[in-house]
């Protein structure tokens, strides 16, 4: 197997995290155009033997749809999406995300495509995982400039459940939601604890045994590289072309 | 009354100034050389809806000077970026959004397609969207025995929408396969004006494998062929995206001379995109 790039350690991340366990079992997952690396990672956990169904939303040819967009929300609506990944211009140590823009009015620093279906997603699906390969003091914030979406809901406020976990480019942390806090829970190889906290804007607890993030096998690889590829090519052409390299012929 | 077959300047003149203009998004039959048109007659005070999101084409109206308000649940070029003339609108103050998201806006359009006034939607609570929706209201859900807040979200009937099908009929009827939230937008907008890449011989609403996909002539105000109409936004499984085209205009248009300069080349000489 030739180096394994920084992308397919996340893809072997983000599938740990999907076969973890946890309250909500992953059946379906749903994955949007900005996500190559959350739709490798699906597809990943399920070479791996988790019975799961991916609906890519942006899928030309045979897209699991024939509502359109709306129909991705009122299955979410219902509950039959157990799975969802959003990310954040900012995220802050509460699981909030923005997504709108910066600055105070938000959009006065920087104005951002717009909140798209995450006001909607982050409480109707019952597990989250964020994910934002940027790791730096502007994106992970104290507090952010706008909530696209909260962390966590008061009591009474219907809500299935929250983040599992954010992934990003250094680390993954574990979401408390009962106290609305991150944890360290795993390092990307070259990452150490300083250079972590440096990095983040927010308070997060920090274990006493931090394990490095485990990654990717070489079976996964061979996988990733194979059929994963060849199923998610035509979706996300440049993401393969730029992590696989090109298309053998 | 069968809609009229009408040239492509003619349907851009039904637009009147001012209206609010429902437009779906990139991946889903977004009427391009349409908005191209608007641009030609010089449309003006436009209340651009996307439906759910902005891409392409609100980016040109805007950069155009058609377009006095937006709302939306995001505007993106999608690979290719952020929005340049959005953005640069965003920065320059000039242009209001109600901003919005994507349930919200297929919610309040169902609504309008049913004759009620509002529609509940879950989710919600707790992003400082709601709070910045005037129009919104929570209340508690009255089903439900214990307190339970729920959004309501009003009907939404835009002036008018405007959809590059495939395909119609001479009787009206528009295809548009299996993009069948475009059937909602058409169902809650007073009219909806449809550019299409050819008119079929026969009645789509006769043919069972073709009638699930289509819009019916009872909500179309006219129709107008225009191929390509999309470039260089893709079409179904006709055509696909012209991603070195888009990434051209997002980076033509970061400059407000650019984008002067890709409309003199791809808008306002028409002819020259004939070619292409």
């Amino acid at each position: 197997m030739s180096a394994i790039a920084p992308e397919e350690r996340l893809v072997a991340a983000i599938a740990d995290l999907i076969a973890a366990p946890h309250p909500h079992p992953v059946r379906h997952a749903a994955v949007g155009a900005a996500s190559p690396i959350p739709a490798h990672a699906v597809l990943l956990a399920r070479h791996r033997g988790a019975d799961i169904r991916l609906s890519l939303l942006q899928k030309r040819i045979g897209n699991p749809f024939t509502e359109g967009t709306r129909e991705l929300f009122d299955l979410a609506g219902q509950g039959r999406i157990d799975l969802f990944f959003l990310g954040g211009a900012q995220i802050d140590g509460s699981a909030n995300i923005n997504l709108l823009g910066t600055g105070r009015p938000p959009g006065s620093a920087a104005r951002l495509p717009g909140n798209f279906g995450a006001p909607f997603m982050y409480l109707t699906v019952p597990r989250t995982i964020l994910f934002r390969e940027e790791h730096s003091p502007r994106v992970l914030v104290p507090r952010v400039d706008y909530v696209s979406a909260p962390g966590v809901s008061p009591p009474g406020v219907f809500r299935r459940g929250h983040a599992q976990a954010l992934v990003t480019g250094r680390c993954v942390f574990a979401f408390d939601a009962a106290r609305a806090r991150f944890a360290l829970a795993s390092l990307h190889p070259g990452e150490t604890r300083e250079g972590v906290r440096a990095a983040t804007g927010f308070d997060y607890d920090e274990p006493e045994h931090v394990p490095a993030t485990r990654g990717p096998s070489d079976d996964d690889l061979a996988a990733l590289r194979g059929p994963i590829r060849a199923a998610l090519e035509d979706t996300y052409p440049n993401f393969c072309a730029r992590v696989f390299g090109a298309k053998a012929a | 009354m069968t809609p009229p077959l009408v040239d492509l300047e003619a349907l851009a003149a039904r637009v009147p100034d001012g209206a609010t203009v429902a437009l779906p998004p990139d991946n889903s039959l977004c009427p391009v050389a349409l908005a191209a048109a608007l641009i030609r007659r010089g449309a003006r005070d436009l209340h651009l809806v996307g439906v759910p999101v902005s891409g392409f084409a609100t980016d040109l109206l805007i950069g155009a000077g058609c377009v006095a308000r937006l709302t939306t649940s995001a505007v993106t070029l999608g690979e290719a970026g952020f929005a340049p003339r959005f953005t640069a609108a965003m920065k320059a103050g000039s242009l209001p959004v109600t901003d919005a998201t994507c349930p919200a806006v297929h919610t309040a359009l169902q609504a309008a397609e049913k004759g009620v006034p509002f529609l509940p939607l879950r989710g919600l609570i707790g992003s400082d969207l709601v709070a910045s929706r005037r129009d919104w209201r929570v209340i508690d859900n009255p089903f439900s025995a214990t307190p339970d807040p729920i959004v309501l979200v009003p009907a939404l009937s835009p002036d008018i929408a405007l959809i590059h099908a495939a395909a119609a009929d001479r009787a009206g009827n528009v295809w548009v396969g299996r993009r069948r939230e475009l059937a909602t937008i058409a169902h809650a907008s007073k009219s909806t004006l449809v550019t299409v890449e050819r008119i079929v011989d026969g009645d789509l609403t006769e043919d069972e494998r073709m009638a699930p996909g289509v819009i019916g002539a009872l909500y179309v105000s006219a129709v107008a062929v225009a191929e390509r109409g999309a470039w260089p936004l893709g079409l179904l499984d006709l055509y696909g995206a012209d991603q070195a085209a888009i990434d051209a205009y997002a980076r033509a248009a970061r400059t407000e001379e650019g984008f002067r300069a890709w409309l003199a080349a791809h808008v306002l000489t028409p002819a020259a995109r004939a070619a292409e």
